[in-house]
């Protein structure tokens, strides 16, 4: 517990410094590039929110791709009706996404574990259909919401500013310019990130996760802080959105399908959930992935390998780009497993390993042990509070009965 | 009438048929620390249970300070001032061993929900201060930064004791304390429960070691079957037939 605050200050501070020499460190890997950077930070921004909850509390949300989807819509309407800044769009979109987010969240949280996931999940299709149905006036359907010329941009047109591509009061949202605003961006999101981590409303959080029984003898009431952890992921993946939308002002519903939902939880998960860190190195790793693996072909991987002898060449170009081009996402696959499989903390442990840090004191139980107690007690006890709650059988079986006569 | 903390009032607990509780009443009086005996599967946890909101009961009330607790959260039954350990303990295994004190303590400081998003945790240091204090009363001072997991069995329940112990309750619920404990560790515990006892706070214990019981409770309440079957003070307890019976009974099982 001690000094904590310097380490989180240093940590800060080498993440900015990083975030902004990011365009150096990432060239070696022939990532330095802004495009690619800017998606780095985004996606950085929106796992890191999304830690908040599902790092923090363990609660597992399937749908966190809606409101990455509303703080899109958010933003480009923004843009479209408001200004071509992207100060308003961004706390539009972070307003919205909360909303959604207070409202889903309400719903989804009265059931925890696999029925939590599945709830948020049913959420985030339903979203997904309306946004290609009835919401089309509103998000313009397959052809996805766009900014074009003749926009009305009331505050723009008030003060005079001409234009139509998202800038930061006059610092254009493309290329490198692009980058450090996000970057910036992200570094203040991590920071926040941190203070919840250390926080008291954080460490209630970590105590959710750990025995929600507990809690409730302990005197909290789990679920507004449930709904806050959420709420406040759900606008950090709205702030993701809205960043999205300024770098490329085109939003569509694809951006809400559940396999961006799912890519999250890969990026969380591959990183280390419940770490400040991981999140951001995962959906780096994710990113890199999917940019450089899914680019190299099969001609590009021959003139690599060309040092090879002839008789094995074409046989290890064809296997190899079986995993490269369409197929990044097999190689992507195995990395996930390799990690789960051997660093269940994600790339963080991996890290933790390396440099030999211990984060769990490894104290052993001694002393008595559990066989002393009475066995058939201890079962009682770890039975589900709501166990036999239910009605009686024979009034749930009197109940059915009277069902079937009804009809 | 007004020196009664917690009213018990004709209670029933129905598990799928089996009756856990067939019409409890038990009144616990202020400051007296009152013992509920009886064999295994008598109900004495699912009295608990009832009284701090992890069951409904199927029919009757219970009534702390006046307050009916029926229907209540858990939270809110601890926010008014009962505080339990487990028979198998609940504590925050994820978590150092201080880090579960403190919790409680915030707890009982800031409510049930409170958003202090931009404090440290580990910079609220009156209640640092106090948890570190509360810990090597309770002979836990080398674990502080020990997971809380890792603890032994005894210790474990010493924690959960700390936890409640720092909510302050104005009522103290305890299951078992030292089951699984050692007899040095029994012992030290019902050392500790004496002094809780000589602070003026009122307990209901259930213990199934006759020699913690004898030593410690003004009242007895014993259970068999889901009811009240005995209920006095220590030295009419011992003597009665009843009870006697009910303990031979469980002895032949
Ligand atoms: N949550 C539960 N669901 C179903 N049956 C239960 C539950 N809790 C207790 N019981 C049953 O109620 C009876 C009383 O249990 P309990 O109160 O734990 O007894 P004890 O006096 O040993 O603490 C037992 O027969 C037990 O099987
Ligand atoms: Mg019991």
């Amino acid at each position: 517990m001690r000094n904590t605050k310097v380490r989180d200050v240093i940590l800060l501070g080498c993440f900015a410094v990083a975030a902004v020499a990011a365009p150096l460190l990432a060239a070696p890997f022939g990532a330095g590039y802004p495009d690619l950077l800017v998606k780095f930070a985004i996606f950085g921004i929106f796992a890191v929110g999304f830690n908040i909850l599902f790092g923090l509390t363990g609660y597992l949300s399937f749908g966190h791709a809606v409101f990455l989807g509303v703080g899109s819509y958010a933003a480009v309407w923004s843009f479209k009706l408001v200004s071509v800044n992207i100060l308003p769009a961004v706390i539009g979109a972070i307003l919205v996404s909360g909303l959604f987010a207070l409202a889903i969240g309400y719903v989804s949280l009265r059931r925890s574990g696999i029925y939590f996931s599945i709830l948020t999940l049913a959420f985030a299709q339903m979203c997904y259909n309306l946004a290609y149905s009835v919401l089309t006036p509103i998000t313009n359907g397959e052809t996805g919401l766009r900014v074009l010329r003749d926009d009305p941009r009331y505050l723009d047109s008030a003060v005079g500013v001409l234009g139509q591509s998202p800038s930061l009061f006059g610092l254009p949202m493309t290329g490198w310019t692009g980058y450090y605003v996000c970057a910036a961006v992200l570094v203040v999101a991590f920071a926040f990130s941190v203070a919840i981590f250390r926080s008291p409303f954080g460490m209630t959080l970590r105590a959710i996760k750990t025995n929600q029984n507990r809690m409730g003898y302990t005197g909290f009431n789990s679920r507004p802080y449930l709904l806050t952890a959420f709420v406040i992921s759900g606008m950090y993946a709205g702030l993701a959105g809205s960043l999205m939308a300024a770098t490329d002002p085109l939003a569509g519903a694809e951006r809400m399908q559940w396999t961006a939902s799912g890519e999250v939880v890969l990026m969380t998960i591959l990183g280390g959930a419940g770490t400040l860190l991981g999140p951001v190195l995962g959906s780096g790793v994710i990113k890199y992935f999917e940019n450089i693996f899914s680019a190299y072909n099969e001609a590009q991987l021959g003139t690599t390998l060309s040092f090879l002898p002839e008789s094995i060449h074409d046989g290890v170009v064809k296997t190899l780009s079986l995993f490269v081009g369409e197929g990044w996402q097999l190689t992507l696959g195995l990395l996930f497993m390799v990690v789960v499989i051997f660093l269940p903390g994600g790339i963080m442990e991996g890290v933790m390993r390396v440099f030999r840090v211990k984060h769990t004191p490894p104290v052993k139980s001694l002393g008595d042990s559990a066989q002393r107690d009475i066995v058939g007690e201890s079962v009682i006890e770890e039975m589900p509070a709501d166990y036999g709650a239910h009605p009686a059988p024979e009034k749930a079986l009197a109940e059915a009965k009277i069902g079937t006569t009804a009809q | 009438m007004n020196n009664i903390v917690l009213h018990i009032d004709h209670v029933h607990k129905t598990f799928a048929g089996l009756h856990a509780l067939a019409d409890v009443n038990l009144d616990i009086r202020q400051g007296e620390t009152h013992a509920i005996i009886g064999p295994n599967g008598a109900g004495k946890s699912t009295l608990l249970n009832v009284c701090v909101g992890r069951l409904e009961p199927t029919q009757g009330k219970v009534l702390f300070d006046g307050v009916e607790l029926t229907g209540r959260h858990p939270h809110e039954i601890c926010q008014l001032g009962v505080a339990r350990v487990f028979q198998t303990p609940e504590i925050f295994g994820d978590l150092t061993v201080i880090e579960n004190v403190m919790m409680s303590m915030l707890a009982r400081r800031d409510g049930a929900f409170s958003l202090h998003l931009f404090s440290r945790f580990d910079a609220q240091h009156e209640i640092v201060s106090t948890a570190e204090k509360v810990l090597t009363d309770l002979g836990l001072g080398y674990h502080f930064n020990h997971l809380a997991s890792a603890l032994s069995r005894g210790d474990k329940r010493r924690l959960e004791l700390a936890m409640c112990l720092t909510q302050k309750p104005k009522l103290l619920l305890l299951d078992e304390p030292t089951a699984g404990m050692a007899r040095a560790d029994t012992n030290a515990t019902v050392d500790l429960l004496k002094k809780i006892k000589q602070s003026g706070m009122t307990i209901v214990i259930i213990e199934h070691d006759m020699h913690v019981v004898f030593s410690l409770a003004d009242r007895i309440t014993v259970l068999a079957n889901g009811r009240v079957i005995a209920q006095g003070a220590p030295e009419e307890i011992k003597g009665n037939p009843k009870v006697i019976e009910a303990y031979l009974g469980d002895e032949e099982l």
